[in-house]
Protein backbone atom coordinates (compact mmCIF):
# COMPACT_ATOMS: atom_id res chain seq x y z
CA UNK A 1 0.00 0.00 0.00
CA UNK A 2 1.49 3.39 -0.98
CA UNK A 3 1.19 6.45 1.31
CA UNK A 4 -0.93 9.54 0.32
CA UNK A 5 0.85 11.72 2.99
CA UNK A 6 4.33 11.33 4.47
CA UNK A 7 4.69 13.86 7.02
CA UNK A 8 8.35 14.88 7.95
CA UNK A 9 9.14 16.76 11.33
CA UNK A 10 6.66 19.15 10.51
CA UNK A 11 7.10 22.44 12.43
CA UNK A 12 4.17 24.64 12.58
CA UNK A 13 4.72 28.02 14.82
CA UNK A 14 2.45 31.10 15.19
CA UNK A 15 2.80 34.85 17.00
CA UNK A 16 1.68 34.80 19.81
CA UNK A 17 -0.67 37.68 19.73
CA UNK A 18 -1.53 37.71 23.59
CA UNK A 19 1.93 38.74 24.69
CA UNK A 20 2.62 41.37 21.82
CA UNK A 21 4.51 43.99 23.53
CA UNK A 22 3.41 47.57 22.55
CA UNK A 23 6.16 48.00 20.02
CA UNK A 24 8.03 45.54 18.35
CA UNK A 25 6.71 41.69 16.55
CA UNK A 26 4.66 39.71 18.76
CA UNK A 27 7.32 36.19 20.41
CA UNK A 28 6.12 32.79 18.29
CA UNK A 29 4.69 29.97 20.10
CA UNK A 30 5.06 26.55 18.41
CA UNK A 31 2.25 25.11 18.45
CA UNK A 32 3.31 21.72 16.31
CA UNK A 33 6.97 20.61 17.44
CA UNK A 34 8.39 18.35 14.72
CA UNK A 35 5.49 15.39 14.02
CA UNK A 36 6.26 12.66 11.83
CA UNK A 37 4.14 10.29 10.31
CA UNK A 38 2.46 8.76 7.33
CA UNK A 39 -0.66 7.71 5.72
CA UNK A 40 -1.22 4.93 3.81
CA UNK A 41 -3.72 5.33 0.87
CA UNK A 42 -7.36 3.68 2.08
CA UNK A 43 -6.21 4.67 5.69
CA UNK A 44 -8.57 5.58 8.59
CA UNK A 45 -6.37 8.30 10.80
CA UNK A 46 -7.66 8.58 14.42
CA UNK A 47 -5.91 11.90 15.79
CA UNK A 48 -6.59 12.47 19.71
CA UNK A 49 -5.19 14.41 22.29
CA UNK A 50 -6.89 17.46 25.20
CA UNK A 51 -7.46 20.84 23.97
CA UNK A 52 -5.00 22.78 22.42
CA UNK A 53 -2.69 19.78 21.91
CA UNK A 54 -2.37 21.05 18.27
CA UNK A 55 -5.55 18.95 16.48
CA UNK A 56 -6.75 21.19 14.50
CA UNK A 57 -3.45 23.18 13.70
CA UNK A 58 -2.30 20.10 12.62
CA UNK A 59 -5.20 19.33 10.36
CA UNK A 60 -5.15 22.70 8.89
CA UNK A 61 -1.49 22.03 7.94
CA UNK A 62 -1.90 18.64 6.30
CA UNK A 63 -5.32 20.68 4.02
CA UNK A 64 -2.29 23.45 3.83
CA UNK A 65 -4.78 26.14 5.18
CA UNK A 66 -1.87 26.94 7.20
CA UNK A 67 1.42 26.85 6.07
CA UNK A 68 4.07 25.29 7.79
CA UNK A 69 7.02 26.61 9.32
CA UNK A 70 9.49 23.73 9.29
CA UNK A 71 9.28 20.33 7.73
CA UNK A 72 8.08 18.85 4.99
CA UNK A 73 4.02 17.12 3.70
CA UNK A 74 3.98 15.37 0.94
CA UNK A 75 0.57 14.60 -1.20
CA UNK A 76 0.76 11.91 -3.00
CA UNK A 77 4.38 12.91 -4.29
CA UNK A 78 3.63 16.50 -4.32
CA UNK A 79 5.66 18.54 -1.99
CA UNK A 80 2.62 20.88 -0.54
CA UNK A 81 4.63 22.66 2.12
CA UNK A 82 5.23 25.76 0.63
CA UNK A 83 3.24 25.55 -2.43
CA UNK A 84 1.89 28.94 -3.38
CA UNK A 85 -1.65 29.53 -3.75
CA UNK A 86 -2.36 29.08 -7.40
CA UNK A 87 -0.12 26.10 -7.38
CA UNK A 88 -2.11 24.41 -4.99
CA UNK A 89 -6.13 25.01 -6.40
CA UNK A 90 -5.66 22.38 -9.18
CA UNK A 91 -4.89 20.10 -5.63
CA UNK A 92 -7.78 22.03 -3.32
CA UNK A 93 -10.49 19.24 -4.55
CA UNK A 94 -8.55 16.05 -3.62
CA UNK A 95 -8.41 16.64 0.07
CA UNK A 96 -11.17 18.22 1.79
CA UNK A 97 -12.39 19.15 5.28
CA UNK A 98 -15.51 18.81 7.01
CA UNK A 99 -15.64 21.09 10.71
CA UNK A 100 -16.72 20.87 13.82
CA UNK A 101 -19.36 23.57 13.66
CA UNK A 102 -21.82 22.33 10.76
CA UNK A 103 -23.94 24.91 11.29
CA UNK A 104 -21.59 28.28 10.95
CA UNK A 105 -19.83 26.62 7.74
CA UNK A 106 -23.44 26.30 5.93
CA UNK A 107 -24.81 29.24 4.72
CA UNK A 108 -27.76 29.73 6.60
CA UNK A 109 -29.79 31.29 3.14
CA UNK A 110 -28.81 29.08 0.56
CA UNK A 111 -30.92 25.36 -0.39
CA UNK A 112 -29.13 21.94 0.75
CA UNK A 113 -29.05 21.48 -3.13
CA UNK A 114 -27.11 24.61 -3.31
CA UNK A 115 -24.95 24.25 -0.52
CA UNK A 116 -23.85 20.62 -1.28
CA UNK A 117 -23.27 22.02 -5.37
CA UNK A 118 -21.20 25.04 -4.98
CA UNK A 119 -18.19 23.72 -4.55
CA UNK A 120 -18.85 22.06 -7.89
CA UNK A 121 -19.40 24.86 -9.71
CA UNK A 122 -16.16 26.16 -8.37
CA UNK A 123 -14.32 23.27 -9.50
CA UNK A 124 -16.37 23.44 -13.14
CA UNK A 125 -18.09 19.85 -12.78
CA UNK A 126 -20.58 19.56 -15.14
CA UNK A 127 -24.19 19.31 -13.79
CA UNK A 128 -23.31 20.36 -10.27
CA UNK A 129 -27.20 20.04 -9.27
CA UNK A 130 -27.66 16.05 -9.76
CA UNK A 131 -23.86 15.78 -8.19
CA UNK A 132 -25.17 17.37 -5.16
CA UNK A 133 -28.47 15.30 -5.11
CA UNK A 134 -26.06 12.55 -5.72
CA UNK A 135 -23.86 12.91 -2.45
CA UNK A 136 -26.86 13.57 -0.58
CA UNK A 137 -28.13 9.69 -1.27
CA UNK A 138 -24.37 8.64 -0.49
CA UNK A 139 -25.21 10.11 2.83
CA UNK A 140 -28.45 8.19 3.53
CA UNK A 141 -30.96 11.24 3.42
CA UNK A 142 -33.32 11.63 0.50
CA UNK A 143 -32.97 13.73 -2.46
CA UNK A 144 -35.93 16.21 -1.19
CA UNK A 145 -34.14 17.17 1.80
CA UNK A 146 -32.49 19.63 -1.26
CA UNK A 147 -35.13 21.73 -1.17
CA UNK A 148 -34.81 22.16 3.10
CA UNK A 149 -32.75 24.89 4.55
CA UNK A 150 -29.61 24.39 7.21
CA UNK A 151 -32.36 25.87 10.26
CA UNK A 152 -34.47 23.01 9.23
CA UNK A 153 -32.07 20.21 9.93
CA UNK A 154 -31.07 18.56 13.65
CA UNK A 155 -27.47 18.60 14.61
CA UNK A 156 -27.14 15.43 13.27
CA UNK A 157 -28.76 15.90 9.53
CA UNK A 158 -26.27 18.91 9.58
CA UNK A 159 -23.13 17.14 10.03
CA UNK A 160 -24.10 15.13 6.79
CA UNK A 161 -24.55 17.93 5.01
CA UNK A 162 -20.89 18.95 5.96
CA UNK A 163 -19.84 15.14 4.84
CA UNK A 164 -21.72 15.09 1.36
CA UNK A 165 -20.55 18.76 0.72
CA UNK A 166 -17.12 17.20 1.19
CA UNK A 167 -17.46 13.67 -0.64
CA UNK A 168 -19.39 15.45 -3.37
CA UNK A 169 -16.15 16.48 -5.17
CA UNK A 170 -15.21 12.76 -4.63
CA UNK A 171 -11.60 13.20 -3.00
CA UNK A 172 -9.15 11.40 -2.14
CA UNK A 173 -8.66 12.64 1.21
CA UNK A 174 -11.08 13.72 3.82
CA UNK A 175 -10.25 15.38 7.37
CA UNK A 176 -12.90 15.56 9.92
CA UNK A 177 -12.30 17.85 12.47
CA UNK A 178 -14.63 16.62 15.89
CA UNK A 179 -17.33 16.56 13.82
CA UNK A 180 -19.71 14.04 16.37
CA UNK A 181 -18.45 16.02 19.83
CA UNK A 182 -21.64 17.71 19.87
CA UNK A 183 -23.90 14.71 18.58
CA UNK A 184 -25.90 12.50 20.87
CA UNK A 185 -24.48 8.96 20.80
CA UNK A 186 -27.37 7.40 18.37
CA UNK A 187 -26.54 10.60 15.57
CA UNK A 188 -23.49 10.07 16.34
CA UNK A 189 -23.11 6.58 15.18
CA UNK A 190 -25.15 7.30 12.17
CA UNK A 191 -22.69 9.48 11.35
CA UNK A 192 -19.84 7.42 11.83
CA UNK A 193 -21.46 4.19 10.15
CA UNK A 194 -22.15 6.59 6.55
CA UNK A 195 -18.20 7.42 6.69
CA UNK A 196 -17.01 3.62 7.08
CA UNK A 197 -19.49 2.93 4.28
CA UNK A 198 -17.85 6.25 2.23
CA UNK A 199 -14.04 4.95 3.48
CA UNK A 200 -14.63 1.64 1.60
CA UNK A 201 -17.45 2.59 -1.35
CA UNK A 202 -15.09 5.59 -2.40
CA UNK A 203 -11.83 4.39 -1.52
CA UNK A 204 -11.12 7.15 0.57
CA UNK A 205 -8.66 8.13 2.78
CA UNK A 206 -9.80 9.91 6.46
CA UNK A 207 -8.18 11.51 9.26
CA UNK A 208 -10.60 11.67 12.24
CA UNK A 209 -10.26 14.43 14.75
CA UNK A 210 -11.66 13.62 18.29
CA UNK A 211 -10.76 14.47 21.77
CA UNK A 212 -12.76 10.82 22.59
CA UNK A 213 -10.94 7.84 22.21
CA UNK A 214 -14.44 5.70 22.47
CA UNK A 215 -15.26 7.05 19.30
CA UNK A 216 -11.77 6.38 17.76
CA UNK A 217 -11.95 2.89 18.52
CA UNK A 218 -15.53 2.25 16.33
CA UNK A 219 -13.89 3.92 13.34
CA UNK A 220 -9.74 4.07 13.05
CA UNK A 221 -7.07 1.98 11.86
CA UNK A 222 -4.65 3.80 13.58
CA UNK A 223 -4.45 6.18 15.60
CA UNK A 224 -1.73 9.43 16.52
CA UNK A 225 -1.68 10.86 20.23
CA UNK A 226 -1.35 14.51 20.38
CA UNK A 227 0.14 15.90 23.52
CA UNK A 228 1.56 19.58 24.02
CA UNK A 229 2.49 19.82 20.41
CA UNK A 230 4.05 16.17 20.24
CA UNK A 231 3.27 13.05 18.97
CA UNK A 232 3.11 10.83 21.80
CA UNK A 233 2.16 7.40 20.56
CA UNK A 234 1.30 6.38 16.88
CA UNK A 235 0.02 3.04 17.02
CA UNK A 236 -2.03 0.22 15.63
CA UNK A 237 -5.99 0.57 17.16
CA UNK A 238 -5.90 -2.66 18.61
CA UNK A 239 -2.51 -2.08 19.69
CA UNK A 240 -3.55 1.16 21.33
CA UNK A 241 -6.43 -0.43 23.55
CA UNK A 242 -4.61 -3.57 24.39
CA UNK A 243 -1.64 -1.88 25.42
CA UNK A 244 -1.49 1.68 25.67
CA UNK A 245 2.58 3.13 25.87
CA UNK A 246 2.20 6.44 26.67
CA UNK A 247 1.30 7.70 30.50
CA UNK A 248 -0.77 10.52 28.59
CA UNK A 249 -2.49 8.27 26.35
CA UNK A 250 -3.48 5.76 29.68
CA UNK A 251 -4.96 8.82 31.35
CA UNK A 252 -7.00 10.35 28.25
CA UNK A 253 -8.36 6.82 28.34
CA UNK A 254 -9.25 6.95 32.21
CA UNK A 255 -10.95 9.85 31.85
CA UNK A 256 -14.05 8.34 29.60
CA UNK A 257 -16.89 7.20 31.72
CA UNK A 258 -17.81 3.69 30.81
CA UNK A 259 -21.40 3.22 30.48
CA UNK A 260 -20.84 0.80 33.95
CA UNK A 261 -22.04 1.69 37.31
CA UNK A 262 -19.97 -0.66 38.27
CA UNK A 263 -16.45 0.53 37.10
CA UNK A 264 -15.15 2.84 39.64
CA UNK A 265 -14.11 6.01 38.33
CA UNK A 266 -13.61 8.49 41.06
CA UNK A 267 -14.30 8.01 44.68
CA UNK A 268 -16.94 9.99 46.39
CA UNK A 269 -15.99 12.67 48.44
CA UNK A 270 -16.90 12.38 52.04
CA UNK B 1 -40.14 12.70 50.31
CA UNK B 2 -39.61 14.62 47.03
CA UNK B 3 -37.83 17.65 47.08
CA UNK B 4 -39.09 18.34 43.47
CA UNK B 5 -41.66 16.82 42.34
CA UNK B 6 -43.19 17.33 38.84
CA UNK B 7 -46.27 15.53 37.46
CA UNK B 8 -48.37 15.51 34.16
CA UNK B 9 -46.57 18.38 33.01
CA UNK B 10 -46.93 19.36 29.30
CA UNK B 11 -45.77 22.35 27.70
CA UNK B 12 -46.58 23.10 24.31
CA UNK B 13 -45.14 25.73 21.46
CA UNK B 14 -47.04 29.13 22.24
CA UNK B 15 -49.72 29.23 19.45
CA UNK B 16 -50.32 25.89 18.52
CA UNK B 17 -51.23 22.36 20.00
CA UNK B 18 -47.97 20.87 19.42
CA UNK B 19 -46.65 19.60 22.72
CA UNK B 20 -42.73 19.37 23.27
CA UNK B 21 -43.36 17.92 26.62
CA UNK B 22 -45.92 15.52 26.89
CA UNK B 23 -47.21 14.85 30.90
CA UNK B 24 -43.81 14.36 32.02
CA UNK B 25 -43.91 13.28 35.43
CA UNK B 26 -40.56 13.37 37.79
CA UNK B 27 -39.27 13.47 41.38
CA UNK B 28 -35.77 14.16 42.28
CA UNK B 29 -35.18 13.46 46.86
CA UNK B 30 -33.41 15.83 48.26
CA UNK B 31 -29.81 15.24 48.23
CA UNK B 32 -30.80 12.74 45.28
CA UNK B 33 -28.42 13.04 42.23
CA UNK B 34 -31.16 12.26 38.87
CA UNK B 35 -30.11 12.21 35.61
CA UNK B 36 -32.22 13.33 32.59
CA UNK B 37 -31.25 11.36 29.26
CA UNK B 38 -32.39 11.79 26.06
CA UNK B 39 -31.25 12.43 21.72
CA UNK B 40 -30.43 15.76 20.87
CA UNK B 41 -34.61 17.81 21.02
CA UNK B 42 -36.18 15.02 23.64
CA UNK B 43 -36.98 17.92 25.46
CA UNK B 44 -34.34 17.94 28.90
CA UNK B 45 -33.30 21.51 29.00
CA UNK B 46 -37.29 22.01 28.55
CA UNK B 47 -37.80 20.20 32.09
CA UNK B 48 -34.77 22.38 33.31
CA UNK B 49 -36.14 25.25 32.21
CA UNK B 50 -39.52 25.13 33.45
CA UNK B 51 -38.52 23.65 37.03
CA UNK B 52 -36.19 27.05 36.83
CA UNK B 53 -39.14 29.85 35.28
CA UNK B 54 -36.97 30.26 32.73
CA UNK B 55 -39.05 28.79 29.09
CA UNK B 56 -38.48 30.33 26.15
CA UNK B 57 -41.15 32.68 24.84
CA UNK B 58 -42.30 30.48 22.37
CA UNK B 59 -43.03 27.59 24.83
CA UNK B 60 -46.01 27.82 27.32
CA UNK B 61 -46.63 25.38 30.29
CA UNK B 62 -50.42 24.10 29.78
CA UNK B 63 -50.94 21.37 32.25
CA UNK B 64 -49.77 19.96 35.26
CA UNK B 65 -47.61 21.08 38.53
CA UNK B 66 -44.01 21.61 39.43
CA UNK B 67 -43.69 21.62 43.23
CA UNK B 68 -40.89 22.86 45.10
CA UNK B 69 -40.10 22.19 48.45
CA UNK B 70 -44.07 21.53 49.01
CA UNK B 71 -44.99 24.62 46.79
CA UNK B 72 -46.66 24.21 43.48
CA UNK B 73 -44.35 27.13 41.71
CA UNK B 74 -47.08 27.15 38.51
CA UNK B 75 -49.93 28.82 41.09
CA UNK B 76 -47.63 31.54 42.38
CA UNK B 77 -47.91 34.72 41.21
CA UNK B 78 -44.76 35.50 38.95
CA UNK B 79 -42.33 37.82 41.63
CA UNK B 80 -43.23 35.68 44.33
CA UNK B 81 -42.39 32.48 42.36
CA UNK B 82 -39.02 33.90 41.20
CA UNK B 83 -37.95 34.82 44.33
CA UNK B 84 -38.75 31.39 45.90
CA UNK B 85 -36.96 29.84 42.80
CA UNK B 86 -34.04 31.94 42.96
CA UNK B 87 -33.57 31.13 46.65
CA UNK B 88 -33.87 27.31 46.39
CA UNK B 89 -33.14 26.41 43.14
CA UNK B 90 -29.65 27.46 40.41
CA UNK B 91 -28.53 26.25 37.59
CA UNK B 92 -24.74 25.37 36.12
CA UNK B 93 -25.73 26.43 32.44
CA UNK B 94 -24.05 24.16 29.30
CA UNK B 95 -21.47 26.59 27.85
CA UNK B 96 -19.36 28.52 29.87
CA UNK B 97 -18.57 30.96 27.15
CA UNK B 98 -22.22 32.44 26.56
CA UNK B 99 -23.04 32.01 29.99
CA UNK B 100 -20.93 34.35 31.63
CA UNK B 101 -20.81 38.19 30.33
CA UNK B 102 -17.89 39.13 28.31
CA UNK B 103 -17.51 42.57 29.74
CA UNK B 104 -18.05 41.97 33.80
CA UNK B 105 -15.67 40.78 35.60
CA UNK B 106 -15.84 37.72 37.63
CA UNK B 107 -17.38 39.23 41.14
CA UNK B 108 -20.28 40.73 40.57
CA UNK B 109 -21.33 38.11 38.02
CA UNK B 110 -21.40 35.85 41.57
CA UNK B 111 -22.23 37.91 43.91
CA UNK B 112 -25.24 40.04 41.88
CA UNK B 113 -27.85 36.77 42.82
CA UNK B 114 -26.56 36.58 46.15
CA UNK B 115 -27.33 40.83 46.47
CA UNK B 116 -30.46 40.86 44.82
CA UNK B 117 -32.36 37.52 46.34
CA UNK B 118 -30.83 36.73 49.39
CA UNK B 119 -30.16 40.48 49.90
CA UNK B 120 -26.71 40.77 51.43
CA UNK B 121 -24.70 43.35 51.32
CA UNK B 122 -21.76 43.69 49.10
CA UNK B 123 -19.04 42.85 51.93
CA UNK B 124 -20.48 39.32 52.98
CA UNK B 125 -21.12 38.75 49.43
CA UNK B 126 -18.11 39.23 48.42
CA UNK B 127 -16.13 37.46 50.97
CA UNK B 128 -18.84 34.51 50.03
CA UNK B 129 -17.39 34.60 46.79
CA UNK B 130 -13.96 34.28 47.25
CA UNK B 131 -15.06 31.25 49.85
CA UNK B 132 -17.08 29.03 47.16
CA UNK B 133 -14.20 30.08 44.39
CA UNK B 134 -12.01 28.31 47.01
CA UNK B 135 -14.34 25.41 47.15
CA UNK B 136 -14.16 24.59 43.88
CA UNK B 137 -10.40 24.38 43.93
CA UNK B 138 -9.56 27.61 42.06
CA UNK B 139 -6.08 28.74 43.83
CA UNK B 140 -6.19 32.48 43.69
CA UNK B 141 -9.96 33.42 44.45
CA UNK B 142 -9.14 37.17 44.34
CA UNK B 143 -7.13 37.43 41.51
CA UNK B 144 -10.14 35.62 39.22
CA UNK B 145 -12.57 37.84 41.31
CA UNK B 146 -11.23 40.36 39.45
CA UNK B 147 -10.42 38.67 36.06
CA UNK B 148 -12.84 39.28 33.24
CA UNK B 149 -14.04 35.81 31.78
CA UNK B 150 -11.75 35.79 28.65
CA UNK B 151 -8.64 35.65 31.04
CA UNK B 152 -9.91 32.39 32.41
CA UNK B 153 -9.63 29.13 30.48
CA UNK B 154 -12.95 26.80 29.48
CA UNK B 155 -11.96 24.39 32.47
CA UNK B 156 -11.78 27.33 34.84
CA UNK B 157 -14.94 29.33 33.29
CA UNK B 158 -16.99 26.41 34.26
CA UNK B 159 -15.67 26.14 37.62
CA UNK B 160 -16.54 29.80 38.14
CA UNK B 161 -20.08 28.61 37.00
CA UNK B 162 -20.30 26.02 39.59
CA UNK B 163 -19.01 27.90 42.25
CA UNK B 164 -22.15 30.69 41.26
CA UNK B 165 -24.70 27.75 41.61
CA UNK B 166 -23.71 26.65 45.01
CA UNK B 167 -22.66 30.06 46.26
CA UNK B 168 -26.44 30.93 47.61
CA UNK B 169 -27.01 27.25 49.78
CA UNK B 170 -29.39 26.59 46.77
CA UNK B 171 -31.26 22.88 47.49
CA UNK B 172 -31.62 21.79 44.38
CA UNK B 173 -29.30 22.69 41.34
CA UNK B 174 -30.22 21.41 38.00
CA UNK B 175 -27.17 20.96 35.59
CA UNK B 176 -27.29 21.09 31.71
CA UNK B 177 -25.04 19.50 29.97
CA UNK B 178 -22.01 20.82 31.76
CA UNK B 179 -19.02 19.45 30.67
CA UNK B 180 -20.01 18.83 26.55
CA UNK B 181 -17.65 21.77 25.57
CA UNK B 182 -14.68 20.41 27.90
CA UNK B 183 -12.42 17.52 26.74
CA UNK B 184 -12.77 14.79 28.43
CA UNK B 185 -10.08 15.12 30.78
CA UNK B 186 -11.21 18.19 32.13
CA UNK B 187 -14.69 16.96 32.18
CA UNK B 188 -13.26 14.20 34.36
CA UNK B 189 -12.19 16.91 36.88
CA UNK B 190 -15.51 18.91 36.34
CA UNK B 191 -17.53 16.30 37.20
CA UNK B 192 -15.95 15.03 40.09
CA UNK B 193 -15.92 18.62 41.36
CA UNK B 194 -20.02 18.79 40.38
CA UNK B 195 -20.53 15.35 42.42
CA UNK B 196 -17.98 17.06 45.42
CA UNK B 197 -19.90 20.20 46.29
CA UNK B 198 -23.40 17.77 45.62
CA UNK B 199 -22.08 15.38 48.30
CA UNK B 200 -20.76 17.96 50.82
CA UNK B 201 -23.53 20.80 50.27
CA UNK B 202 -26.42 17.95 50.36
CA UNK B 203 -28.21 19.52 47.06
CA UNK B 204 -30.27 17.64 45.07
CA UNK B 205 -29.23 17.47 41.45
CA UNK B 206 -31.15 17.21 38.32
CA UNK B 207 -28.27 16.59 35.93
CA UNK B 208 -29.16 17.03 32.49
CA UNK B 209 -26.79 15.05 29.79
CA UNK B 210 -27.21 12.62 26.41
CA UNK B 211 -23.82 10.80 27.76
CA UNK B 212 -24.55 7.45 29.27
CA UNK B 213 -21.66 6.61 30.38
CA UNK B 214 -21.95 9.99 32.55
CA UNK B 215 -24.45 9.35 34.06
CA UNK B 216 -23.78 5.42 35.08
CA UNK B 217 -20.97 7.28 37.02
CA UNK B 218 -22.64 9.77 39.17
CA UNK B 219 -26.32 9.62 39.30
CA UNK B 220 -28.70 7.28 41.34
CA UNK B 221 -31.62 7.55 39.19
CA UNK B 222 -32.19 8.33 35.44
CA UNK B 223 -35.04 9.70 33.44
CA UNK B 224 -35.14 8.76 29.73
CA UNK B 225 -37.27 11.04 27.26
CA UNK B 226 -37.92 10.79 23.98
CA UNK B 227 -39.93 13.62 22.33
CA UNK B 228 -40.60 15.11 25.27
CA UNK B 229 -42.51 11.66 26.65
CA UNK B 230 -40.48 9.46 29.66
CA UNK B 231 -39.46 6.24 27.99
CA UNK B 232 -38.32 4.90 31.52
CA UNK B 233 -37.31 5.64 34.88
CA UNK B 234 -35.30 4.00 36.51
CA UNK B 235 -32.31 3.23 39.92
CA UNK B 236 -29.18 3.67 37.82
CA UNK B 237 -27.87 -0.12 38.56
CA UNK B 238 -31.33 -1.93 37.50
CA UNK B 239 -31.43 0.35 34.47
CA UNK B 240 -27.90 -0.51 33.21
CA UNK B 241 -28.14 -4.22 34.40
CA UNK B 242 -31.13 -4.57 32.30
CA UNK B 243 -33.14 -1.69 30.49
CA UNK B 244 -36.73 -2.24 30.20
CA UNK B 245 -37.81 0.31 27.18
CA UNK B 246 -36.66 -1.21 24.21
CA UNK B 247 -35.49 2.75 23.51
CA UNK B 248 -33.11 2.71 26.54
CA UNK B 249 -31.94 -0.52 25.31
CA UNK B 250 -31.09 0.83 22.11
CA UNK B 251 -30.07 3.96 23.38
CA UNK B 252 -27.64 2.17 25.78
CA UNK B 253 -26.27 -0.17 22.96
CA UNK B 254 -25.67 3.07 20.93
CA UNK B 255 -23.12 4.27 23.43
CA UNK B 256 -19.63 3.97 23.01
CA UNK B 257 -17.53 1.38 25.14
CA UNK B 258 -13.55 1.77 24.50
CA UNK B 259 -12.77 -1.05 26.59
CA UNK B 260 -14.98 -3.34 24.50
CA UNK B 261 -13.16 -4.49 21.43
CA UNK B 262 -16.33 -5.71 19.28
CA UNK B 263 -17.51 -2.35 20.11
CA UNK B 264 -19.38 -1.57 16.64
CA UNK B 265 -21.65 0.96 15.40
CA UNK B 266 -24.93 0.48 16.61
CA UNK B 267 -27.28 3.85 16.01
CA UNK B 268 -30.89 3.22 17.58
CA UNK B 269 -32.56 0.94 14.96
CA UNK B 270 -35.37 2.35 12.84
CA UNK B 271 -37.97 -0.15 14.18
CA UNK B 272 -37.45 1.28 17.98
CA UNK B 273 -37.61 5.04 16.63
CA UNK B 274 -40.97 4.00 15.02
CA UNK B 275 -42.22 2.30 18.37
CA UNK B 276 -41.16 5.43 20.24
CA UNK B 277 -42.96 7.52 18.10
CA UNK B 278 -45.99 5.85 18.43
CA UNK B 279 -45.84 5.73 21.96
CA UNK B 280 -45.32 9.67 21.56
CA UNK B 281 -48.82 9.80 19.06
CA UNK B 282 -50.99 7.42 21.63
CA UNK B 283 -49.92 9.98 24.21
CA UNK B 284 -50.87 12.65 22.29
CA UNK B 285 -54.31 11.06 21.16
CA UNK B 286 -54.93 10.31 24.66
CA UNK B 287 -54.32 14.40 25.31
CA UNK B 288 -56.56 15.93 22.43
CA UNK B 289 -59.66 13.72 23.26
N1 LIG C 1 -4.13 31.67 15.54
C1 LIG C 1 -3.52 31.30 16.69
N2 LIG C 1 -2.69 32.15 17.34
C2 LIG C 1 -2.08 31.79 18.48
N3 LIG C 1 -2.22 30.60 19.06
C3 LIG C 1 -3.02 29.70 18.45
C4 LIG C 1 -3.71 29.99 17.25
N4 LIG C 1 -4.43 28.91 16.90
C5 LIG C 1 -4.20 27.99 17.85
N5 LIG C 1 -3.34 28.47 18.79
C6 LIG C 1 -2.85 27.72 19.95
O1 LIG C 1 -2.28 26.53 19.49
C7 LIG C 1 -2.55 25.45 20.36
C8 LIG C 1 -3.17 24.31 19.58
O2 LIG C 1 -4.43 24.71 19.09
P1 LIG C 1 -5.40 23.74 18.27
O3 LIG C 1 -6.59 24.52 17.91
O4 LIG C 1 -4.63 23.09 17.18
O5 LIG C 1 -5.75 22.66 19.37
P2 LIG C 1 -6.78 21.46 19.32
O6 LIG C 1 -6.00 20.25 19.71
O7 LIG C 1 -7.50 21.45 18.04
O8 LIG C 1 -7.75 21.84 20.52
P3 LIG C 1 -9.35 21.69 20.67
O9 LIG C 1 -9.59 20.29 21.13
O10 LIG C 1 -9.67 22.67 21.77
O11 LIG C 1 -9.99 22.02 19.36
C9 LIG C 1 -3.44 26.00 21.46
O12 LIG C 1 -2.65 26.25 22.58
C10 LIG C 1 -3.97 27.28 20.88
O13 LIG C 1 -4.22 28.22 21.89
N1 LIG D 1 -36.83 28.50 21.88
C1 LIG D 1 -37.53 27.50 21.37
N2 LIG D 1 -38.68 27.73 20.70
C2 LIG D 1 -39.40 26.73 20.17
N3 LIG D 1 -39.07 25.44 20.26
C3 LIG D 1 -37.94 25.13 20.91
C4 LIG D 1 -37.12 26.13 21.49
N4 LIG D 1 -36.06 25.52 22.06
C5 LIG D 1 -36.22 24.21 21.83
N5 LIG D 1 -37.36 23.96 21.14
C6 LIG D 1 -37.87 22.65 20.73
O1 LIG D 1 -38.28 21.96 21.90
C7 LIG D 1 -37.94 20.59 21.84
C8 LIG D 1 -37.12 20.21 23.05
O2 LIG D 1 -35.92 20.97 23.05
P1 LIG D 1 -34.83 20.89 24.18
O3 LIG D 1 -33.93 22.05 23.98
O4 LIG D 1 -35.48 20.71 25.49
O5 LIG D 1 -34.07 19.55 23.76
P2 LIG D 1 -32.87 18.83 24.49
O6 LIG D 1 -33.34 17.47 24.88
O7 LIG D 1 -32.33 19.70 25.56
O8 LIG D 1 -31.84 18.66 23.29
P3 LIG D 1 -30.26 18.95 23.20
O9 LIG D 1 -29.59 17.67 23.63
O10 LIG D 1 -30.04 19.20 21.74
O11 LIG D 1 -29.92 20.11 24.09
C9 LIG D 1 -37.20 20.41 20.52
O12 LIG D 1 -38.09 19.88 19.58
C10 LIG D 1 -36.78 21.80 20.13
O13 LIG D 1 -36.75 21.92 18.72
MG1 LIG E 1 -9.56 21.73 17.50
MG1 LIG F 1 -30.54 20.78 25.78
Amino acid sequence: MSDLYRVEDLRLSLPDMTRKPLFGAAPRIEILKGMSFTIPKGQVLGIVGGSGSGKSTLGRALVRLLEPTGGRVTFDGTDLTHLPEPALRPLRHRFQMIFQDPMSSLNPRMSVARIIAAPLSLHGRPNPREGALEALERVGLPRSFGARFPHELSGGQRQRIGIARAIALRPDFILADEIVSGLDVSSQAQVLSILRNLVREMNLTLAFISHDLSVIRRLCDRVLVLHQGEIVEDAACEALFAAPQAAYTRELLEAIPEPDPKKPWFERAS
Amino acid sequence: MSYLRIRDLSVVLRGTRHRLLRDVSLDVSATEVMGLVGESGAGKSMIGKAVLGILPRSARIVSGSIELDGVDLLTLPPRKRRTLVGRKAALIPQDPLTALNPARRIEPQITDRLVDILGWDRARARTRAAEILHDVHIPQPDRVLRAYPHELSGGMRQRVLIASAFAAEPRLIVADEPTTALDVTVQKQILKLIFEMQARHETALLFVTHDLGVVSKICQRLTVLYGGLVMEEAEVGAFFDAPQHPYSRALLAATPRHTDPDADLTPVPDAVIAEARRAVAEADLRWHT
